[in-house]
């Protein structure tokens, strides 16, 4: 292995800051797919449990979709797709991070959907005597439970999505594993590799720090 | 006060209730007992609207809860529903608290978010029903960190937090070991000295009989006797007798 980087300083802190501009994109896409698949996750977890099987059926038919073929195919499905239905241009980025959103709601959904399913039905019967309405019983009874049980489930894929945003490369959006891979291919050098594994661990670390924390602070109760 | 008449209600073509007429006055402890399955739980959900009537009638304070005329059931339009609601008390045999509030939050909650009370007069009313059941030391505690019986006479207080005219137990000591069952059963006597309305269902025969007013024996959906717990408890009727464990 010929060593192009390591030994050159100013070169691989160059190497770093166009790796540390690709991290920002790849954050990028991790936070703005977070931001609408959760609360779209959310919505589609409760038209999935809806008692219409208009509402239900066509979002079981989404949900079997989203999670039965790659995650890449449908990136670039949706990449070539919406230029030819949308009658204005789609940036590649926001193309990437509709499918990233889409996908990740149908998770998110399924996750819910447990969680609020395994809230016994007590807890709805005590806040229905005890005069709630059906709104702030969803809101201040159950959301807190679900949110408690839904955590790990939610942490692994909050885990997923940033190794998963490297695909965003397959259509040439420029995250950390499109820089690493031009970096790669034009000094013939497998160091950035090794520089984009140590930011992908590093961003991944932060993230499980992250939902430690939340997990400890919902420890409170039982 | 409270008046049932004529309550059918049946699960899957399954009769539960097959007619069924109670009368709570107010002020009054009424024991509902009977074999398990004979449809006391059912008619207390029916009358707390976890559950509706195939047919009959429900009437509260003077307000129309539902109404069967000509064959036709109608329930009331869901503001009457709510107030309805709001005058009725419940406490389940699996307590039901809220695990993720403290025992604090669980007793005011409701008030100030349903009621909307201050804070300051929840907060006071709550400490005020802990202290009655004998709780003042956990306001801060989470219902995981109590006893059974503990976390009953929370539901209890949290119960009352909302002022019911009527207070009704699903079994409320069912879960709980003799000695814990005491604890609650205690506190229930304690509200029937002050002349709370209550309707209770339960299996503690000595209960029915030192506290109630009046004990409604049913079966298979039907009111076999009901009547002070004396009668009761020394029933000419065979099958009460043979239920009571006739003395």
């Amino acid at each position: 292995m010929t060593i192009k980087f390591f030994n050159d300083p100013e070169r691989l802190w160059k190497l770093f800051t166009l790796m540390l501009d690709g991290a920002g994109v790849t954050l990028s896409i991790f936070f703005l797919t977070l931001v609408f698949s959760v609360p779209l996750g959310m919505l589609v977890a409760q038209g999935r449990m809806s008692r219409r099987r208009l509402v239900r059926t066509p979002l079981s038919f989404y949900i079997y979709i989203m999670r039965s073929t790659p995650l890449m195919l449908q990136i670039m499905f949706i990449y070539f797709l919406l230029p030819q239905v949308l009658p204005f241009r789609v940036d590649r980025f926001w193309a990437v991070i509709f499918a990233f959103v889409i996908n990740y709601a149908a998770y998110f959904a399924e996750i819910f959907r447990s969680g609020i399913q395994s809230i016994p039905a007590g807890q709805y019967e005590a806040a229905k005597v005890l005069g709630y309405t059906g709104g702030q019983t969803f809101l201040h009874i159950i959301l807190p439970q679900v949110v408690k049980r839904v955590l790990l489930p939610v942490a692994n894929e909050v885990i997923t999505l940033i190794k998963d945003t490297a695909l965003a490369s397959t259509v040439a959006v420029v995250d950390l594993m499109t820089v690493a891979k031009k970096q790669v291919s034009s000094s013939s050098s497998i160091e950035p590799y090794v520089v984009a594994i140590v930011l992908y661990l590093v961003l991944n670390g932060a993230a499980e720090q992250l939902c430690k924390l939340a997990e400890r602070k919902m420890s409170y109760y039982r | 006060m409270l008046c049932a008449t004529d309550i059918h209600k049946g699960f899957d073509g399954l009769g539960v209730l097959r007619g069924i007429d109670l009368n709570v006055e107010k002020g009054e402890v009424v024991a509902l007992i009977g074999p398990s399955g004979s449809g006391k739980s059912t008619l207390l959900r029916c009358l707390n609207q976890l559950e509706t009537v195939d047919s009959g009638t429900i009437v509260l304070d003077d307000i129309t809860l539902c109404r069967t005329r000509g064959g036709k059931l109608t329930y009331a339009d869901p503001a009457t529903l709510r107030r309805i609601t709001l005058k009725m008390g419940m406490v389940f045999q699996s307590y039901n608290l809220f695990p993720h509030m403290s025992v604090m939050q669980n007793l005011t909650d409701a008030p100030m978010r349903v009621r909307r009370l201050p804070r300051a007069q929840a907060t006071e009313r709550a400490r005020e029903l802990l202290a009655k059941v004998g709780l003042s030391d956990k306001a801060d505690q989470y219902p995981y960190q109590l006893s059974g019986g503990q976390q009953q006479r929370v539901a209890i207080a949290r119960a009352l937090c909302m002022d019911p005219e009527i207070l009704c137990f699903d079994e409320p000591t069912s879960a709980l070991d003799p000695e814990l069952t005491q604890e609650v059963l205690g506190v229930m006597r304690e509200l029937a000295r002050e002349r709370m309305t209550m309707l209770v269902v339960t299996h503690e025969m000595g209960f029915a009989r030192d506290v109630a007013d009046r004990v409604v024996f049913m079966e298979d959906g039907l009111i076999v006797e009901e009547g002070p717990p004396e009668q009761i408890f020394h029933s000419d009727n065979p099958r009460t007798r043979q239920f009571v464990g006739g003395n």
